[in-house]
């Protein structure tokens, strides 16, 4: 098993946590892992990518140009990582923010989720990163909800323990909708 | 019999590589005297510079780190940080404080370092054989100034026991001259006064000496001590310009 | 058991440089490797140790010579220019024979450069970098559990050898993340120190110094140095080696390209290319006879690196004379990507060395 997926989109979406959520429960399934933050210049703007590799086997390159998965939290993170998702890969695409005409590839899975609008259903917006890995784990199959839920905690800064419970209801509402395969 | 005068124990009984008439065997004789009252020479390292003052462990029978030019200060920031119960000391020529070491002396003297500083101000760089140092005096003719030193070419000599008083992290900053028994034994004072300074952790201490350089100077070793005298002291003034007496830095 | 952590490489051989017993850092601020001393400000003083932000390079440095002297273990991190400033005290250190860890988490240069990872400090750590006739101790991490272990080993070497040890990392390795087990294999080794300068009580005094004048003093000095580092050659060599024994081809690259080169060799291999790995993890001492013996027999060598081609002079020193020697480089913060480096197989496979 190998699977790399890049998280992109603005400071403050919460793409950090969400991939440190990622990586931790890969990391206590017992597989290898790697996660490279934004690096080099990128690091000034604003900007959050994270590229996430996850294997059984030894991991070579912690850089990927071709992901099995992209996860795209905005416009800006669309047009620059879509062109790069491997054929037959998946394109996570928030679609509160990102047009669906953007997702025009036909040889790959395009997956738009209303993010935002789902996350405020749920009573905060802030929600929108956990409806996005919902998704991920829905489809990339390498994790379940309960390897998640295990270490949600441990990931959750102290002044942010309140939120854990509506992030787990958000995964669960995104896991929903990946299942469905459609947007709201 | 009693002896009145001998070789201290902390000075080698060596031949010195000073030419005839320089003034650093002066110093060195006064900090192993000092070494020896204050009993401190099987606890004390001692860091040259490079210059004149190198061979420093050639007549010092006590540990010694051979410093790069400038970086004593830094170097003995590291040591004694290491082993604070420890006396320190570097032991700088002006080409090696003046000129290149000047960060590493200021930072080192700012962050009160618990170091002392020896500091020999002869107005030339000498082992390489009388250039124009920060400290050389304007209208002196070294072979790098052989028109003599211009400010507006070459600025002012720099004073440095002054300018490093003027540093909170100063304990103590003093200059004295080598040149006439009364000031020996004037530097004599300040040399202890700097160890102490150090042994009761007051802080950064430095004794700048004026000294003589009668071979670049290219005068006899009577006249440069006259000269010392006449053209160095009224330009660098002897005195304390800083003077902890208690821990009230705290 | 231990547990891993996913952990930063920097962050890696910080806590590595603690368990080493180091106690002692002074360094000045430069990106990208800043994480290393905001750690140990923070870390260093739990273990009764001591943090100076150093006024430059230079005197971080000598503040690491001042505390090596001493006989404990000290060490300073910064990253290309800051490296540079460095190297006048790290031929001292080597011409005194005093142990340090200098670490470089490189940056593009020349001159200020940038800050996106690269390897263009290949030359500058293993060939000398300062002046004199003198060799570092070379280490390249390619994991964060090597960012690790070999700040560990680094210490070790150091003191073994009296010399000083560089840690060379590109930004990349510095920065990314790793579970990583932040406990050492095996106990650390502190070897006496019968040189340090502790003041001369109960014994004779002592001298670290580099300054030779006498006649053939300097000679007889250099002569001794390089049996030193002749012995390092013979016993310290690591590198890591992978796939060779039906190998057409031989990649050999050192940190984030052997990453990389690792992925296009699994994606080569199920294309039927028979690739191999060479990757030493020791730059100096460098894997000479490894390199002689493998390409001996697979003809063909990639060498890929981060810059415009450094490493690739040793290759080819080392390498047997009939191996074709191909290099692909990316300098100043281009990246080699998996299919990159595939690509660069497959024309390294279809004949022609340059």
């Amino acid at each position: 098993m190998y699977y790399d997926v890049i998280m992109a989109g603005f400071g403050g979406q919460g793409i950090q946590m969400i991939s440190q959520i990622v990586a931790l429960a890969a990391i206590r399934k017992g597989l290898n892992v790697t996660y490279l933050p934004s690096y080099g210049v990128e690091k000034r703007g604003g900007r959050t990518n994270v590229t996430l590799v996850i294997a059984d086997e030894e991991i070579g390159s912690m850089v990927s140009n071709h992901p099995k998965c992209v996860i795209a939290m905005d416009t800006i993170a669309v047009d620059k990582y879509k062109a790069q998702v491997a054929p037959k890969g998946l394109l996570i695409a928030n679609a509160s923010l990102v047009p669906l005409a953007m997702l025009d590839r036909s040889d790959i899975v395009p997956l738009p989720l209303r993010c935002n609008d789902e996350a405020l259903a749920l009573g905060s917006a802030k929600l929108s990163n956990m409806i996005a890995l919902g998704a991920f784990l829905q489809r990339s199959e390498i994790l379940g909800f309960g390897d998640v839920e295990a270490v949600i905690d441990e990931v959750t800064p102290e002044r942010l323990k309140k939120t854990i419970p509506a992030n787990l209801e958000a995964i669960r509402r995104g896991i929903e909708i990946a299942a469905n395969g459609s947007v709201r | 019999m009693n002896a009145i005068f001998k070789r201290p124990d902390s000075l080698k009984d060596t031949i010195t590589h000073f030419c005839p008439g320089c003034t650093h065997g002066i110093a060195h004789r006064l900090i192993a005297e000092t070494m020896d009252e204050l009993g401190i020479a099987d606890r004390t390292i001692g860091i040259p510079g490079v210059g004149c003052c190198v061979f420093l462990y050639n007549y010092f029978p006590i540990d010694v780190l051979e410093a790069p030019h400038g970086r004593a200060p830094a170097c003995a920031t590291g040591m004694k940080r290491a082993q604070p119960d420890k006396i320190i000391f570097a032991y700088q020529g002006d080409g090696d404080m003046a000129a290149i070491g000047t960060s590493e002396i200021i930072h080192a003297a700012n962050r009160g370092e618990n170091i002392t500083v020896f500091f020999i101000n002869n107005s030339v760089y000498g082992m390489t054989g009388g250039q124009m140092a920060p400290t050389t005096l304007l209208g002196q003719q070294t072979t790098t100034s052989p028109y003599g030193r211009d400010f507006k070419s070459e600025g002012y000599p720099i004073k440095m026991a002054e300018m490093l008083a003027t540093l909170e992290g100063v304990a103590y900053s003093t200059r004295v001259a080598l040149h006439s028994p009364k000031h020996v034994n004037q530097a004599k004072k300040a040399i202890r006064k700097a160890f102490e300074m150090q042994i009761n952790e007051m802080g950064f201490s430095v004794v700048e000496m004026l000294s003589t350089c009668n071979t670049n100077w290219r005068v006899s070793p009577l006249e440069a001590l006259k000269m010392l005298e006449r053209e160095m002291i009224p330009y660098y003034p002897l005195g304390v310009f800083k003077e902890r007496t208690g821990k009230d830095f705290l | 058991m231990t547990e891993k952590k996913l952990t930063k490489g920097n962050i890696a051989l910080a806590e590595g440089a603690i368990q080493a017993g180091c106690r002692f850092y002074f360094g000045y601020p430069i990106t990208p490797q800043n994480d290393i001393p905001e750690y140990l400000a923070r870390n260093l003083p739990k273990h009764g140790g001591t943090f100076i932000p150093a006024e430059s390079e230079i005197a971080s440095i000598n503040m690491v010579m001042g505390a090596s002297a001493s006989g404990k273990r000290a060490m300073t991190s910064s990253s290309g220019p800051g490296i540079s400033l460095m190297q006048e005290g790290i031929s001292y250190l080597a011409g005194s024979e005093m142990p340090a860890v200098i670490v470089n988490i490189m940056r593009c240069g020349p001159g200020l450069g940038g800050i996106a990872p690269t390897q263009g400090d290949y030359n500058q750590a293993v060939h000398g970098g300062g002046h004199g006739d003198y060799r570092n101790i070379v280490l390249a991490p390619g994991s964060v559990q090597e960012m690790f272990d070999l700040t560990i080993k680094a210490f070790e070497l150091a003191d073994r050898y009296r010399n000083p040890a560089m840690i060379i990392a590109d930004a990349m390795i510095g920065q990314f993340q790793e579970p990583c087990r932040l406990t050492p294999e095996r106990p650390v080794e502190f070897p006496e120190k019968s040189w340090a300068l502790t003041g001369r009580r109960g014994r004779d005094p002592r001298l670290l110094k580099s300054l030779y004048l006498g006649d053939y003093e300097q000679e007889e000095h250099n002569l001794f140095l390089k049996q030193k580092y002749d012995e390092i050659q013979e016993n310290e060599v690591m590198v890591e080696m992978q796939n060779l024994d039906d190998a057409e081809l031989i990649i050999i690259a050192f940190g984030t390209p052997a990453r990389v080169a690792k992925t296009a060799i699994s994606l080569a291999r199920e294309e039927g290319l028979r690739v191999g790995l060479i990757r030493p993890i020791t730059l100096f001492p460098f894997p000479v006879n490894e390199i002689y013996e493998h390409s001996a027999r697979a003809k063909n060598i990639l060498v890929v690196e981060m810059n415009t081609g450094q490493m690739v002079r040793d290759v080819r020193i080392a390498a047997h004379k009939d191996a074709a020697i191909h290099f692909y480089g990316r300098p100043g913060g281009g990246f080699p990507f998996p299919d990159d480096v595939l690509g660069e197989i497959k024309k390294a496979l279809g004949g022609g060395a340059r």
